[in-house]
């Protein structure tokens, strides 16, 4: 016997709205097995894990900060991977980005003034753009494979914040230590609330919603859409898919460039040998855990940030190891696809191998 | 009515009290930058964590967060720990420096310790450990034992801390063999088995049979076993992974300075310091010697004794690598110029990065 994922004629529009449900569902009950298994408590282990991070004023605004930048990330790319541009390289462009924004508080510390702030995220945007218009024109010009291209960027740019907070950045007053030096009060990122939020959440709000708005109701999101889908309608309607490489890698560059200053800017306040744990990796998960939707994606990135708050919120009140928290956050990942699978495909139980070959199967 | 109120408010603090009475007088909280099971850097400070445990019994109660990335992350790790009624707090790792004192300054009441920087408040002191006198002893046995005359260095970051361990193994190989030659290779992490395996065979097919290593995990060693050359532990006694290969290790002994510490926090006279300390007060020890000659343990042994007696390695005649004068003949380095070393000695084959 085996089994095949036949696609579904029509899709439940009930289990749509039910299937991240099922999945957080799923999840709590092989977070509670793994628990009890290691020998924890399984009922507090899932509400240190889920409930108290809601609870508490301080790690909601340490779910914000962190969820900020996956959000603004996870904006860009959904233009990116909706018109059909795979840019994997957004952790470069965020590096990148970084780096362009910080160059006036580390070259030019004395000028600090109202100017600073709005100019560092200036030329964080532009950097982040720069830096992703690279795979987008190599692709144009020389059709080459933006996936490669783009990914690959992301090491020189890690390279590239290597070599200069190690050389010609490093604080002149730092022993040697590979850092650059810390920011002026100028070049910080005001903060809101009593913790390490800054005005850099909002922002991501407000991209979400203009670029909600842009996707629904504007040509050019119609345009993003139809040449994802269909190039060859798009270009009947006069659409040039390489334009809109151009705009989609330029768009993500800049806000992941963007996201890149403002956590340099509101969260470090200096410039080290790493800046991100990932950020521009995990953004790709929160822009498909979120359908491609800035709302979506909204909701994902919280969701993301809330396991990782709990799953250091569990390791460090119930001593449970960082590999059991990886694998719950695994969990819910594998649970929240498998459910979507389930809405466009049902299992079919095949009883010998004759019967197979049916046309409509298809395999995944 | 008054007084129903000042009952009330009693009962409350004594309810307060008692239950305080029942918790530990004080709660001591790690953040590791890698994982508990590398088996070097991390596993040594959770050993630390679990002397305290085991010394303190009740009164102290301990809890970590292991993985903790050098970054962004940081701040928030080391402010969950203070607001989770850690009274002290032991970051350890250079990285987390800037969220230390940052976190530290938001809470003035909380003790933090963070091993490896340089900076210190009124509540943050700092930590690290003379490993480079480690360092010169095992690049004397390097040099004795050596068969090509050439050491592979695997090197994690260009700090201070690992220049002047580079630095102290190769003067260790030059007071042996002046022509020893020493390969780095810079794999820009603390802990990555992979890269560090890799960097290891690279440095054993250019011809060296010594492998030693500032990264933490057992990786090096083991490729060092297979492969038939030797090596040295990093941080933690490697023996089990290298029974063979190890000639000794350099062990991180950070559980007298961890009970010390939280014994002056109980008892209220915990204050800002800076220490470093190295073989002599125990804080560096050196893993029994192994698959060596007699006259080569002995030769170890004579040096750390000697240093026990209070020799400094970096003393001179040192030359740097530019050929400039680093320390005259029987002078001794200053402190600062150790802790901030950015030039290499003479003879290095390698070019560090700047």
């Amino acid at each position: 016997m085996r089994i095949e994922l036949v696609k579904r004629k029509e899709h439940s529009g009930v289990m749509a709205l039910l299937s991240p449900v099922i999945a957080v569902g799923s999840t709590l009950i092989a977070a509670a097995l793994i628990f009890t298994l290691t020998g924890k408590d399984p009922a507090l282990g899932l509400y240190k894990f889920f409930i108290e991070p809601l609870t508490d004023t301080w790690s909601l605004q340490e779910i914000v900060v962190k969820a900020t930048p996956l959000v603004l990330i996870a904006c860009g790319l959904a233009v990116c991977y909706l018109s059909n541009n795979w840019n994997i390289g957004a952790e470069g462009q965020f590096v990148f980005g970084a780096i362009c924004g910080s160059f006036l508080p580390i070259l030019i510390p004395d000028f600090a003034n109202g100017a600073t702030l709005p100019l560092m995220l200036v030329f964080g945007a532009l950097g982040g753009a720069a830096w992703g218009l690279i795979p987008a024109l190599l692709k144009t010009r020389f059709n080459t494979n933006e996936i490669l291209t783009s990914l690959m960027l992301v090491y020189v740019a890690g390279l590239l914040l290597d070599y200069l907070v190690r050389g010609p950045w490093r604080d002149p007053g730092g022993y040697n230590f590979p850092e650059s030096l810390i920011f002026s009060d100028a070049a910080t990122l005001p903060v809101i609330g009593d913790g390490r939020m800054s005005i850099s959440a909002p922002i991501a709000v407000l991209v979400v919603i203009v670029l909600a708005v842009v996707l629904a109701k504007t040509l050019k999101g119609f345009e993003i859409r139809v040449m994802g889908e269909s190039p060859r309608a798009g270009s009947f309607a006069g659409f040039s898919s390489k334009r809109l490489t151009i705009f989609a890698f330029a768009l993500a560059g800049a806000l992941a460039g963007l996201a890149g200053t403002m956590e340099v800017s509101g969260s470090l306040n200096q410039l080290l040998p790493t800046i991100s744990p990932g950020y521009g990796f995990t953004a790709i998960i929160v822009a498909f855990l979120g359908r491609l939707n800035p709302i979506g994606i909204l909701i994902a990135g919280f969701v993301l940030a809330l396991s990782y708050i709990g799953g250091e919120a569990v390791q460090a009140s119930m001593g449970v190891s960082d590999k059991i928290t990886s694998v719950i956050q695994g969990l819910l990942l594998f649970f929240v696809l498998a459910c979507d699978t389930f809405i466009l495909y049902r299992l079919r139980f095949v009883k010998s191998r004759k019967s197979a070959g049916v046309p409509e199967a298809s395999h995944v | 009515m008054k007084s129903i109120l000042r009952g009330a408010v009693a009962a409350l603090a004594l309810t307060a009290a008692g239950s305080v009475a029942q918790a530990a007088d004080l709660k001591a909280c790690f953040v590791y930058v890698g994982p508990v099971g590398d088996f070097g850097w991390s596993y040594q400070h959770d050993q630390g964590r679990l002397a305290v445990e085991e010394h303190f019994g009740d009164r102290v109660e301990t809890a970590y967060l292991e993985s903790v990335p050098e970054g962004p992350d940081a701040e928030r790790a080391i402010e969950r720990f203070a607001r989770d009624g850690c009274g002290l707090i032991f970051t350890t790792s250079f990285g987390y420096m800037n969220p230390t004192i940052k976190v530290a300054k938001k809470f003035p009441d909380v003790k933090f310790e963070h091993a490896t920087g340089y900076k210190t408040a009124d509540n943050v002191a700092t930590y690290n450990s003379k490993f480079h006198e480690g360092r010169y002893i095992i690049g004397q046995i390097a040099a004795k034992q050596s068969k090509t005359g050439v050491a592979g260095y695997i090197a994690s970051f260009p700090i201070p801390e690992v220049v002047s361990g580079i630095n102290a193994f190769m003067l260790g190989a030059q007071s042996i063999n002046p022509d020893f030659k020493l390969k780095v290779v810079w794999v820009n992490t603390w802990f990555d088995p992979g890269k560090e395996a890799d960097a290891a065979k690279a440095l054993i097919d250019q011809g060296a049979d010594i492998i030693t290593q500032h990264t933490d995990s057992t990786a090096p060693l083991q490729v060092a076993q297979e492969r038939g050359v030797h090596g040295f532990g990093q941080a933690s006694d490697m023996i089990n992974f290298a029974k063979d290969a190890q000639y000794t290790a350099i062990i991180d002994d950070w559980a007298p300075y961890y009970i010390e510490r939280v014994q002056e926090v109980l008892d209220g006279k915990w204050h800002s310091h800076s220490a470093w300390d190295g073989i002599s007060e125990g804080h560096v020890v050196m893993a029994p010697y192994t698959n060596l000659p007699d006259d080569v343990v002995e030769m170890a042994k004579a040096t750390e004794a000697k240093i026990k007696g209070g020799w400094e390695p970096f003393t001179g005649p040192i030359t740097k690598q530019d050929g400039t004068e680093a320390a005259a003949d029987g002078v001794r380095l200053e402190d600062g110029a150790i802790l901030g070393m950015n030039w290499y000695v003479k003879g290095i084959d390698d070019k560090l990065p700047q």
